[in-house]
């Protein structure tokens, strides 16, 4: 087949495009950032997930050890039943606690783990025990007025 | 009065039916297209110079306007999120609008303007010249021959372009964010890398431009294909190509950006 001119620009602008992807892929997006071979999943309940969502990270001392894979509700416990797929780097003790934590004041909801000091490790499947909700703004509000108003007794005006 | 009244209502009822008339044509021939693109496969040669045609000529405006698109974004974002003082948030803003909805719906529009365009004058002309007749009379099907690696060449630029579009725009950001203004690099990259997911945002943008290209090509080759065969049918189907493929490609953002928001919550 003969080569023409053409072929060489159209070749070019392929492969412009194709750096072009690599470079949104890579240098922009998170594709194989983030996706561990070896993981482990495990669940946690909680009374209030307040605005967590599916691919949230989850972090322990900040550090990003996993993510959050299924949100759904417990129609048996009446809580939410979180799942979360952790790096099988990471273990972490059996007594491990997770808190639902919001980065910054206006920042995206994500779950954070505290290590306990058992002596076994969360094994595949393992439910954490002890966990604590997400701070409900409006409950925190209320209370605090309540507690102001039991604070100060109420005087009889004159 | 009456009279009046009545050759009114007939124009617009003219119309309406004249647009439905144009809408069904231009399936149909959308599906013709689709029924005679062997050739354009079977002889890749001719849609490499298509490619060349629609592709390769409009990576220039692209390239410079994604730059200063992406540079205009990161002053004006600058400008609005420093006063809550999260400038290091700026890679994010830029990203994800030029991913989601500048990338391709900008490059789709310059892509109308300079290819389409291209695209209807150069098939309407054919017509006019009666060389896609004189084809016909060889038996050689000229929508095979003519359309259908045109519509393929675009079909495939596009894409191509929208990314090369969003790419030079976060660039054009770099330059203006980090090396002009002084956001911190380190949180520029990062924190853009830890919000832009790739299946969501880079594959939806593809898909995006990808339709944006369908739906221009199409309407390209339709108004070419059906232009009156006189410098002024012609001249008026490629004014029609850009303005009714501008309207498309708004009017498929909506649709498109409405379902594939619904599936992230």
């Amino acid at each position: 087949m003969e080569r023409r001119a053409v072929d060489l620009w159209v070749g070019l602008f392929v492969v412009g495009g194709f750096i072009a992807l690599m470079m949104l892929a890579l240098k922009v997006g998170n594709f194989g950032a983030y996706s561990p071979k070896d993981v482990y999943v495990i669940k946690a309940h909680f009374d209030n997930i307040g605005g967590l969502k599916e691919q949230a990270p989850v972090r322990s001392s900040g550090v990003v050890v996993g993510r959050v894979t299924d949100v759904r509700f417990d129609s048996k416990k009446f809580d939410a039943e979180v799942t979360l797929t952790m790096d099988g780097k990471f273990k972490f003790p059996s007594d491990t606690t997770a808190a639902i934590l919001t980065s910054g004041i206006l920042g995206e909801n994500y779950v954070g783990l505290e290590a306990g000091g058992a002596e076994d490790n969360l094994k595949q499947g393992d439910v954490l025990k002890l966990t604590q909700s997400a701070i409900v703004l409006e409950k925190l509000i209320s209370q605090f007025l309540f507690s102001k108003a039991q604070e100060a007794p109420t005087k009889p005006k004159e | 009065m009456v009279d009046g009244l009545l050759d009114w209502f007939r124009l617009i009822g003219g119309k309406t039916i004249n647009a439905v008339w144009r809408i069904g044509a231009g399936t149909r021939f959308l599906f013709l297209i689709l029924f005679h693109s062997g050739i354009s496969f079977r002889r890749f040669g001719l849609t490499i110079r298509k490619i060349f045609f629609s592709g390769v000529l409009s990576t220039i405006i692209i390239v410079v306007s994604g730059l200063f698109v992406g540079m205009v974004l990161a002053l004006q974002g600058y400008e609005t999120l420093q006063v809550y003082g999260s400038e290091e948030k700026l890679g994010v803003l830029v990203a994800l609008s030029l991913l989601r909805e500048l990338g391709p719906v900008v490059s789709g529009l310059l892509f109308a303007s300079r290819a389409g365009s291209a695209i209807t004058a150069e098939i309407g002309l054919m017509k006019a010249t009666e060389q896609l007749s004189a084809m016909d009379i060889m038996a050689v099907n000229p929508i095979g021959r003519v359309v259908a690696p045109h519509f393929w060449g675009g079909v495939i630029s596009m894409p191509i372009l929208a990314t090369i579009f969003s790419a030079m725009g976060i660039f054009g950001a770099y330059l203006i964010g980090v090396v002009l203004i002084g956001v911190d690099v380190g949180a520029f990259w990062s924190q853009m890398q830890a919000a832009v997911d790739f299946r969501y945002d880079i594959v939806n943008s593809l898909i995006k431009s990808f339709v944006f290209g369908v739906a221009v090509t199409a309407i390209a080759t339709y108004e070419g294909f059906d232009a009156a065969p006189t410098a002024e049918g012609v001249s008026g189907a490629t004014a029609r190509t850009v303005v009714t493929s501008s309207l498309v490609i708004l009017a498929l953002d909506l649709m498109l950006t409405a379902f594939m928001m619904r599936g992230w919550n």
